[in-house]
C-alpha cells in the first residue's frame, strides 16, 4: 500500500557465504508498532540495520515516508534517514551529560533547549538531566536512549531488543512504559526481539522472521491463533502436534474427530494450544498417562503421553494437586484444531 | 555501573564485522607499516650486498665472542629479573609485608632510569675517587673493584629490567581467582600442589610476557653495555661503525642481532600455552588471602631494602654526589639549556608523529579485523623486536648513499624515532579504541551527523585519554633515547642523552650528573602522570 510510513521491497543481503536477509517484504502503516520477532540468527538485526542505513542491501529497496532511500541507483547516508534508534546496548555517549545526549541531534534551526525539556518531561527524566549516563539505571538509560531518538522528530524509530538488558522485574514495567510513550508520540516504531511473549503482548503487528525471510506478518492475535506453518507454530507459544486425516472440515487423530479451522483431504499435521487441550480426569476413555506436572503459580502445565508414545501438554489454571503423576486420564480439545497438509 | 555491554568487540563472530575498510584507511595504514620495515629491508639490502663475506664476517672468531656475549647476558639478566620480579611481586601481592603499597612503588621507580643512567652511576660509585671509594678504604683496598665488562652489565640491567616482571606478574597476580584455589582445596589438594596445578597455569602468561620484555630490552639495549664495555651486539655495532670505513661487518652484526632477537621472540611464542584461562566467577574477584610471613618478613625487607638501595638510591646518590664534587671543584656544570630545548623539541615531535601514525593503524586492527589489518599491525609492531641501532644504522647508511640531504636532518631522526616507539603509541591508542563502540559512532551517524562531525564530537573525545597516554609514553622514551639520537641527530644536536653518554666517555662525570638529574626528575613525572591517567580510567570503568 502506498501510505506506508517504513516499505521494503525484496532486501537481500549476505556476508560472505552466510545469507542474512532474503527477499524482505515489510509494509508497516503509520503510527503501528511492529515487532519483527526471530530467533537469534535469524537476519532480523541485519533488517533493521538496513533500513537504519548502517547495512548496505545487496539488492532490494527501501522507503521512508514515500521517499526512496536506497534501490539500485540510491543511496541514502544514515544521517539524512531522519530515522531514529535506540540500540540494544543503549549506545548512550559517555562523556555527554543526559541533556546534551538527547540534544545531540537536534538540528540547530530548532529551538535546542525546549526540544531536550520536552523530552525529559515525556520520559521522567528531569531531575537528571546533569547526570551522565553511568551514573543511571538501566531503565533510566533505556529512557534516555529512547528520549535521544525521538528528540529529532524522526519519521520512525527502530528499537533493537530495547528490554534484554533488562533484568527481569524491570522489563515488564518498562515494556509498558516505552509502549506508552511511543503511543503517546504517534511515532512508527519498529523493533526487533526473539521473545515471543514481548512481541504479542506489545505490538499491534508481529513480523515473524526466519532464515532470513519474514514468514509471517499480521496481528499478534493471528499469528498465534492461524500461524503460517508447523514452524511458526512451534515458534509462538507452546503447541501440540499430532499426525491425522482431514476430510473437509474433519479431522481423525489419535484423539478421534476433531473440527478444523480450514477445508483440507489428505494426511495433516494437527495443532492445538496447550490451553485448548482438556484434561477429564473420570471421562469414558482414559487413555493419555500424565507424565510430569510443572506449577507455575497462575496456571501448571501437565504432560501427557497417549498410547502410540506421542506427548502432548495441557494448560490449566490454578488447581495444583488434582493429577498425580501416573495417573490416566481422558482428554479433549475444546477449540478447532489448525492442519497443516504434511 | 557503566553502560552495559559496550564494547567494540562484543560480537567478534557477527559477521558484518568482517566488512572491507575504506580503501584510503587500507592504503594509508598499510602505507605505515610498510614505512616501520624499510629499515629492516634496507639493512637485508645492505647485508645482502656483502655477498660471499657475510658468512666470512658472521663465522668471524670476534663475532662468535660477540653472539656468546649478547647471548650469555640475555641469559642471566632475563634470570634474575625474572627471579627478583616474581619475588617481588608476590611479596607485595600476596603476603603480609610490612608498608607493601610502598614497597610496590618503591621497586617500580628503577623503571624511570634509562640504562646508561643506571651504568653512570655505577661507574660514578666505583670509580677510583667515586662515591664508595672511601668506603672501599675502610676495607683496605686502595680502588674499587672494577665492575666493566659482564658483572656490571649484568647488574646494571637486572636492577633497571625486574620491574618489567614485577609489574605483569603483579597484574597477573591480582586478576587470579582465589575461588579456583579454594576449589582445590576443598578437593583435598595440599598447598604445594595447589601452586603447581593451580598458581602457576594461571601465572605463567604474565612472567613469560616480562621475561620476554627483559630480554628483548638486554639484548637492544646500548647504553649499559657500551659505558660498561662488555662487547655485546649492540656495543659491537657502533664501535665497528665509529672506527672502520667498512659498512658491512656492522651490517652483518645487525641482521644477526635481529635474527636473535626474532628467535626469542619465536621460542617465546612455542612455549606460551594455548589454553584460555578464565576466572570462576563473573565480577570483580574477592581479595584472596594473604600468606603471613612472621619472621620471613626481615630477610624480606632486607631484599627489598637492598634492591632499593642499589636501583634507586645509589644513581641518585651518585648524581648528587658528583654534583657536589663538581660544584666545590669550580667545574662549570651546566652546558646551557640548547640540550634541554632539543630533548623536549624530539620527544614532541616524535610523539605527535608516531600518535598520529598509530592512529589510522589502530583503526584498521580494531573495527576492520582480518588479513590486511593483522599484517599492517604486525609490521607497525615491528618496532618492538628491531633494536635501535640497527634501525639507527640501516637508516645513515641508506642516507648517505641515496639522500644525503637527509643525512642527520632533523626529519630522518624523527622518522627513526617513529619506527622505534610507534608500538608504545599502537598499544595505548588501540586499548582506547576498543573501549569506543562503534554502535556509539553510528548513534551519532543516526543522530543526523556526518561521519566527521561524529568523529570530532564523539570518537576523538572518548579517545583523548589513550592519545594522551600514547604521547606521554613516546615522548619519555624519546627524551631516554640513546643510540637513535647518537648516530641520526644533526650535527650540534645535543639532548640530555648524548651529553650525559659524552660526560662520562670522557670520565667527566660531574658534567653528566646535571643532566642526568633533569632526565630523571622528567622521567619521574611523566611516569606519575601517566600511573595516576591509568589509576583514573580504572575508576572510571
Amino acid at each position: 500500500m502506498s501510505g506506508s510510513a517504513i516499505q521494503a521491497r525484496c532486501l537481500c543481503k549476505r556476508f560472505g557465504s552466510v545469507r542474512a536477509a532474503c527477499g524482505v517484504h515489510l509494509d508497516v502503516a503509520p503510527s503501528t508498532f511492529l515487532a519483527l520477532l526471530g530467533a537469534s540468527g535469524c537476519g532480523k538485526t541485519t533488517v533493521l540495520r538496513m533500513l537504519a542505513g548502517f547495512v548496505r542491501p545487496d539488492g532490494g529497496s527501501i522507503s521512508i515516508g514515500g521517499q526512496t532511500v536506497v534501490d539500485d541507483t540510491t543511496w541514502t547516508p544514515p544521517e539524512k534517514r531522519r530515522i531514529g534508534m535506540v540500540f540494544q546496548e543503549y549506545a548512550l555517549f559517555p562523556h555527554m551529560s543526559v541533556a546534551d545526549n538527547i540534544g545531540y541531534g537536534i538540528r540547530p534551526d530548532q529551538d535546542r533547549a525546549r526540544r531536550v525539556a520536552e523530552m525529559l518531561d515525556l520520559v521522567g527524566l528531569q531531575t537528571q538531566r546533569d547526570r551522565h549516563p553511568h551514573e543511571l539505571s538501566g531503565g533510566q538509560q533505556q529512557r534516555v536512549a529512547l528520549a535521544r531518538a525521538l528528540a529529532p522528530e524522526p519519521a520512525a524509530i527502530l528499537l533493537d531488543e530495547p528490554f534484554s538488558n533488562l533484568d527481569a522485574a524491570l522489563r515488564v514495567r518498562v515494556r509498558s512504559d516505552v509502549r506508552d510513550i511511543l503511543r503517546h508520540t504517534g511515532v512508527t516504531a519498529i523493533f526487533v526481539t526473539h521473545d515471543q511473549e514481548e512481541a504479542l503482548s506489545l505490538a499491534d503487528q508481529v513480523a515473524v522472521m526466519m532464515n532470513g525471510r519474514i514468514v509471517q506478518t499480521g496481528p499478534p492475535h493471528e499469528v498465534y491463533r492461524a500461524p503460517a506453518d508447523r514452524a511458526v507454530a512451534a515458534f509462538i507459544g507452546d503447541a501440540n502436534f499430532l499426525a491425522g486425516t482431514a476430510e473437509g472440515r474433519k479431522v481423525h487423530c489419535e484423539l478421534g474427530e476433531l473440527i478444523a479451522e480450514q477445508d483440507h483431504h489428505g494426511p495433516v499435521e494437527v495443532m492445538f494450544r496447550p490451553e485448548d487441550l482438556l484434561i477429564i480426569p473420570f471421562g469414558e476413555h482414559r487413555t493419555a498417562t500424565v507424565t510430569a506436572l510443572q506449577f507455575f503459580g497462575h496456571d501448571q502445565l501437565i504432560h501427557l503421553r497417549l498410547p502410540s508414545g506421542a506427548t502432548l501438554r495441557s494448560r490449566l489454571l490454578g488447581a495444583p494437586g488434582a493429577y498425580q503423576r501416573g495417573q490416566q486420564v481422558s482428554v479433549r480439545v475444546n477449540n478447532p484444531a489448525v492442519i497443516f497438509p504434511s | 555501573m557503566a553502560t552495559p555491554g559496550l564494547s567494540a568487540d562484543a560480537t567478534p563472530e557477527h559477521p558484518e564485522l568482517r566488512r572491507r575498510a575504506p580503501i584510503g584507511l587500507r592504503l594509508f595504514a598499510g602505507a605505515i607499516g610498510l614505512a616501520v620495515l624499510l629499515p629492516l629491508v634496507y639493512l637485508l639490502i645492505r647485508a645482502g650486498e656483502t655477498g660471499h663475506r657475510f658468512w666470512d664476517i658472521a663465522g668471524r672468531d670476534e663475532t662468535l665472542h660477540v653472539l656468546w656475549n649478547s647471548a650469555v647476558l640475555t641469559l642471566l639478566v632475563t634470570a634474575s629479573s625474572t627471579v627478583i620480579g616474581v619475588v617481588l611481586a608476590w611479596l607485595t601481592v600476596r603476603t603480609d609485608l610490612p608498608g607493601r603499597t610502598t614497597w610496590a612503588v618503591i621497586t617500580c621507580l628503577p623503571l624511570v632510569l634509562p640504562s646508561y643512567v643506571g651504568a653512570f652511576a655505577l661507574i660514578g660509585a666505583f670509580s677510583s675517587n667515586g662515591l664508595l671509594a672511601p668506603l672501599f678504604a675502610l676495607f683496605g683496598l686502595d680502588r674499587p673493584p672494577r665492575l666493566y665488562g659482564l658483572p656490571g652489565a649484568w647488574l646494571t640491567l637486572t636492577l633497571f629490567s625486574y620491574p618489567y616482571v614485577m609489574l605483569t606478574v603483579r597484574s597477573g597476580l591480582r586478576s587470579l581467582d582465589p575461588a579456583l584455589a579454594d576449589a582445590a582445596r576443598s578437593l583435598g589438594h595440599p598447598p604445594w600442589r595447589i601452586a603447581r596445578d593451580i598458581t602457576w597455569p594461571h601465572l605463567k602468561p604474565s612472567v613469560q610476557a616480562g621475561s620476554l620484555l627483559v630480554a628483548l630490552y638486554t639484548l637492544s639495549d646500548f647504553g649499559a653495555v657500551s659505558m660498561l664495555q662488555f662487547n655485546s651486539f649492540t656495543r659491537a655495532i657502533f664501535v665497528y661503525y665509529r672506527t672502520s670505513f667498512d659498512r658491512s661487518a656492522p651490517a652483518v652484526l645487525a641482521l644477526m642481532l635481529v635474527a636473535l632477537t626474532l628467535l626469542i621472540l619465536w621460542i617465546e611464542s612455542r612455549t606460551r600455552g594455548s589454553a584460555k584461562l578464565y576466572r570462576a566467577g563473573v565480577g570483580a574477584p574477592r581479595p584472596a588471602s594473604r600468606v603471613p610471613l612472621r619472621l620471613w618478613r626481615f630477610p624480606a625487607l632486607l631484599a627489598c631494602t637492598v634492591i632499593t638501595l642499589l636501583g634507586l638510591v645509589l644513581p641518585l646518590a651518585v648524581i648528587a654526589f658528583w654534583l657536589l664534587q663538581g660544584w666545590t671543584a669550580g667545574e662549570p656544570l651546566w652546558r646551557g639549556w640548547s640540550m634541554v630545548v632539543h630533548s623536549v623539541q624530539a620527544g614532541l615531535w616524535a610523539a605527535g608523529i608516531t600518535v598520529a601514525a598509530a592512529l589510522p593503524v589502530a583503526w584498521l586492527a580494531v573495527r576492520f579485523p582480518g588479513r590486511t589489518a593483522r599484517l599492517t599491525e604486525k609490521a607497525a609492531y615491528a618496532g618492538h623486536a628491531l633494536p635501535s641501532i640497527m634501525i639507527a644504522l640501516s637508516l645513515v647508511f641508506w642516507a648517505a648513499r641515496y639522500a644525503p640531504a637527509l643525512y642527520q636532518s632533523f626529519a630522518l631522526l624523527i622518522f627513526a624515532y617513529a619506527c622505534r616507539f610507534l608500538p608504545e603509541a599502537l598499544g595505548s591508542v588501540r586499548a582506547a579504541l576498543g573501549t569506543v563502540s562503534p554502535r556509539l559512532e553510528e548513534a551519532g551517524r543516526n543522530l543526523g551527523r556526518g561521519p566527521w562531525s561524529v568523529l570530532a564530537s564523539i570518537t576523538l573525545p572518548l579517545l583523548r585519554p589513550g592519545l594522551l597516554t600514547g604521547f606521554a609514553l613516546v615522548f619519555l622514551t624519546t627524551m631516554k633515547e640513546l643510540p637513535l639520537t647518537l648516530l641520526l641527530a644533526p650535527t650540534g644536536f645535543d639532548t640530555l642523552a648524548t651529553r650525559i653518554w659524552s660526560a662520562t666517555e670522557d670520565a667527566l662525570y660531574a658534567q653528566a650528573a646535571a643532566p642526568a638529574l633533569v632526565l630523571v626528575a622528567v622521567s619521574g613525572i611523566f611516569v606519575g602522570v601517566i600511573l595516576n591517567q591509568e589509576e583514573q580510567d580504572d575508576v572510571y570503568e
